[in-house]
């Protein structure tokens, strides 16, 4: 018995090694867990992209789960997720509000009305403020809000069908069945 | 050798100014201690380039970030503050030296863990090596000579 366990301890051990390293190969440094789950929303108030003259912020969001996504026209992945959005948008399922992060206003309008407006409303945050509040640190990245206002989940880099389909929605149905 | 002691300088220059790419200019004549901040700056990780301080880094949210630490400079929080800030948004992975609690236990401790059982094998084997020295016999041929040195003595009698 003691024999048996003299070989069959450093298989172990080295079996319990490579799968923690195998684990991290399948990781994505890039995606960094947000210490915001779960969390009341960073307040903020900014002008609106479309409509300067009013505001949007954390309070427009209360009441109905939100979709909060942070976008730009200089992010080239924004560009391939708005598709995505704008198929989201379409079937109605979540209220969609952005954050137009560091970018320019007239650039920004024209990119809506030149591959269509997802959003209800957009925030516009010139100088990134309220983006380093979201720990904002690549766009795009995605927020879920729940009806009081909490964040429930972000997802880091650009929204596909598949992420929609797996990640999103089931949590928006989940939230919506708990409190509506 | 005149040449080459140009070639010299010319690189040395160019080292030289590699180190003050993209910073920006902060006015440290008011209430904002230069060295606090560059040692701030030092120890909070750019979340873009992953592998460079803020003080490195020259990509944009570095920038901002860097406003924001002079500016929270500015309106007197101390260090402590400063760093809850950047970990309330951010999450510990911002800071080179991360806080010891629950989740980071494996990170903190795991390498003297592994050094630890790496020591008892290594004193398991030593004194292995040394009983063995002694007689020159292992355990087993040790055990073997001493059945076969008992069954010769049971066969003299």
């Amino acid at each position: 018995m003691p024999r048996f366990i003299r070989y069959l301890a450093p298989l172990a051990l080295f079996l319990a090694l490579a799968g923690l390293l195998y684990k991290g190969l399948s990781l994505d440094p890039r995606k960094v867990p947000s210490p915001l789950i779960d969390k009341p929303a960073p307040a903020f108030s900014l002008k609106r992209l479309k409509q300067p003259e009013a505001t949007l912020g954390t309070e427009d969001m209360k009441g109905k789960v939100s979709l909060f996504n942070v976008w730009a026209t200089w992010c080239v992945a924004c560009r391939s997720e708005h598709p995505v959005l704008m198929q989201l948008a379409e079937s109605g399922k979540v209220a969609i509000y952005g954050l137009n992060y560091k970018d320019d206003r007239a650039e920004a309008k024209r990119w809506l009305l030149r591959y269509g407006d997802p959003y209800l409303a957009n925030a516009f945050d010139a100088d990134g403020r309220v983006g380093i509040d979201w720990g904002v640190y690549g766009t795009p990245e995605t927020f879920i809000v729940d009806q009081q206002g909490v964040i429930r989940h972000k997802h880091i880099g650009p929204l596909t069908q598949e992420v929609v389909r797996d990640e999103i929605l089931p949590l928006v149905e989940k939230l919506e069945a708990t409190s509506g | 050798m005149k040449y080459l002691r140009t070639l010299l300088a010319a690189l040395c220059l160019a080292w030289a100014t590699t180190g003050l790419a993209g910073m920006e200019e902060f006015d440290f004549s008011g209430n904002v201690d230069e060295d606090r901040y560059k040692e701030l700056i030092a120890e909070i990780r750019c979340l873009v380039c992953q592998n460079q301080s803020l003080a490195d880094s020259d990509a944009e949210l570095a920038h901002d970030l860097r406003k924001e630490v002079y500016d929270l400079m500015q309106t007197g929080q101390d260090n402590g503050q400063i760093v809850d800030f950047m970990v309330a948004r951010y999450g510990d992975f911002v800071l080179y030296n991360p806080p010891v609690k629950p989740s980071t236990y494996l990170l903190w401790y795991g390498p003297f863990v592994l050094l630890a059982i790496g020591i008892l094998f290594l004193i398991r084997t030593v004194r292995q090596r040394t009983r063995q020295s002694e007689t020159g016999f292992s355990d087993q041929e040790q055990a073997r000579l001493k059945a076969v040195l008992g069954k010769e003595a049971d066969e003299d009698t």
